[in-house]
């Protein structure tokens, strides 16, 4: 039987979704599921993995473990590896977990599928790739399997359960402890998240100029969602970091987004795939984005969406 | 200081990205060209070297023989030299295979700094970087959109799903660099014509250690599934009562 470890991600006094999200997949594999939960001051967040599934949470509490680095992780998931027989160790894609996966691949010579949408109880994965334009199955040939799922692919589920908690070793190596964390600027949640939002409507530097996120705003406003920003513009200074979707922003699965003046980068894509139903407006009719659209609209923005804020607004009347 | 750059040739966006079905690997037959996401390491490298008024940049690459046209532009960009991995025992490396071959060569060449771009263009898993760091038993910084270098030290600042977060670590260490950090210079005519005459070596597997045998496996390719009945229409003038009728029979409206 599959002896499955999930690493749980946290920030600021909880468990990531998307990391509960792959505890209830690991739930459906006939295996025995684990968590696995490292930071400082985080014990409290062990029974949260319990009501999510996992019948023993490891918790790895140390001051040395404060920061979200990477390889100090690394050193914790290969002693518990290796102490307790894990076969299989499973993450949801953030920036921390593609790093902490790939140092803990070349520590335990261990393969590390990613991006994957579904694993089945065979150990057979699936991943879209090269833009989603083929399925791929992967296996693994190594006696350890690792793999990383696409954010947001799988919903929590509460269990009830409740879990057996232990201590995991915190046993690090010199060179996993170089690099240090100067400063964090965790930008505070302004406003309803957009992770919840029904309805999203999210501008790109397709709207020209700052001002014209009013454009966003008023549609959002109209079919009752939230705004969301891509990086560019984020970094551009249009619109606030806590509204950014994509790769190192917020992963949302709403019941429509609704893209004006995306391109659909790869980066932007990752985080809004797995909306329901999408819609974008784009001048320029190769842009990417039309690829994934459920309704993909080759035209200028600033007309169209003036109009269609109307019609909107006259049919909830 | 000496910067190696770690690039990757990938299929030309023109020429189309296609796995063959016979080897389940991606087809490199046709024109390769360095990701794009790697021009920005390599512009952060030219960068940092003329800020310092001297140093090396080094391209650092695994592929077939052919690639070293790709690894060209680097050249041509600014780069002083290139240096390409390329042997047929290594085709078909995954992860752990491409990162022993490239840590192989980063300690022949020991570098001071070693940068990545964010991913690749064709399909990685955009962690490469921490495999290599693992292997060379040296610090990682990833994501990163603000690079600065002190004495024996560098700082870098990144953006993750929470924010921004400045990171320190002793060199060599190994960074790998988002495309906001800044934007790519076009090759001049006389980079273009300079980058042949650059140096251009090859390793072998035998000189980075040997071939890693792959620890992952691709057991089948199907199609996507569909999705739904996409639809893309231009605009005559009636977009907006198009979407409106579209999100009424999707009831989103």
């Amino acid at each position: 039987m599959a002896r499955i470890l999930v690493f749980l991600e946290h920030h600021e006094g909880a468990i990531q979704k998307g990391s509960l999200g792959v505890l209830a997949k690991a739930g459906q594999l006939g295996g025995e599921v684990s968590g696995v939960v490292i930071g400082s001051g985080v014990r409290e967040l062990a029974e949260a993995g319990g009501r999510h599934g996992a019948a023993t949470v490891y918790v790895a509490d140390d001051a040395s473990l404060a920061a979200p680095l990477p390889q100090p992780r690394v050193d914790v998931l290969a002693k518990l590896v290796g102490d307790e027989g894990f076969d299989t160790v499973l993450f949801a894609q953030s920036v921390l977990a593609a790093d902490v996966a790939a140092g803990l691949a070349v520590r335990l010579g261990a393969g590390l599928n990613w991006d994957l949408v579904d694993l089945d109880a065979d150990g057979i994965g699936k991943r879209p790739a090269l833009a989603d334009s083929v399925l791929v199955d992967v296996g693994w040939s190594s006696d350890v399997r690792l793999a990383i799922f696409r954010a947001g692919t799988f919903d929590a589920v509460e269990t009830g359960g409740s879990a057996e908690i232990k201590d995991a070793a915190v046993e690090l190596q010199g060179f996993s402890t170089q690099a240090e964390m100067v400063e964090q600027a965790h930008a505070d949640q302004q406003g309803p998240s957009i992770e919840d939002a029904e309805v999203i409507v999210a501008g790109g530097r397709g709207l020209g100029e700052p001002e014209k996120f009013a454009l966003a705003e008023e549609l959002a406003q109209a079919l009752g969602g939230a705004v969301a920003a891509t990086r560019a513009v984020v970094d551009a200074g249009w619109y606030p970091y806590s509204a950014q979707v994509g790769q190192t922003g917020k992963t949302v699965s709403p019941k429509l987004y609704v893209a004006l003046g995306i391109s659909g980068a790869i980066q932007h894509k990752v985080g809004m795939q797995g909306s329901n139903v999408i819609v974008s407006i784009n001048k320029d009719s190769n842009a990417p984005i039309f690829e994934f659209s459920d309704l993909g609209v080759v035209g200028d923005l600033h007309e169209i969406v003036p109009k269609l804020v109307e019609l909107v607004r006259a049919r909830r009347s | 200081m000496k910067i190696a750059v770690c690039v990757k040739a990938v299929p030309d966006a023109t020429a189309g990205r296609r796995i063959d079905p016979a080897t389940k690997r991606i087809d490199r037959s046709v024109e390769l060209a360095i990701s794009d996401f790697d021009t920005y390491a390599v512009e952060e490298a030219l960068r940092l070297k003329e800020e310092a008024g001297d140093g090396e940049v080094v391209v650092v690459s695994m592929g077939p023989e052919k690639a070293m046209d790709a690894l060209r532009k680097a050249l041509a960009m600014g780069a002083d030299r290139a240096t390409l991995i390329t042997d047929s025992a290594l085709g078909g490396a995954d992860l752990l295979g491409t990162a022993a071959a490239l840590a192989g060569a980063l300690e022949s060449e020991s570098p001071d700094l070693i940068l990545f771009g964010q991913q690749s263009a064709d399909g990685g898993g955009a962690c490469l970087w921490s495999a290599v760091a693992e292997r060379l038993r040296r610090p990682v910084i990833s994501q990163v959109s603000e690079l600065t270098t002190e004495s024996g030290s560098v700082t870098g600042k990144r953006q993750t799903e929470f924010g921004y977060d400045t990171i320190r670590a002793p060199l060599p260490a190994v960074i790998a660099v988002s495309d906001a950090i800044n934007t790519p210079r076009y090759p001049s005519l006389k980079g273009i014509m300079g980058a042949k005459k650059k140096p251009q070596s090859t390793f072998s597997a035998a000189d980075v250690g040997g071939a890693v045998e792959p620890a992952t496996t691709v057991v089948a390719l199907a199609p996507p599934p569909a999705r739904g009945d996409a639809r893309k229409i231009e605009d005559d003038g009636s977009a907006a009562e198009k979407i409106l009728e579209f999100l009424a029979e999707k009831r989103l409206v």
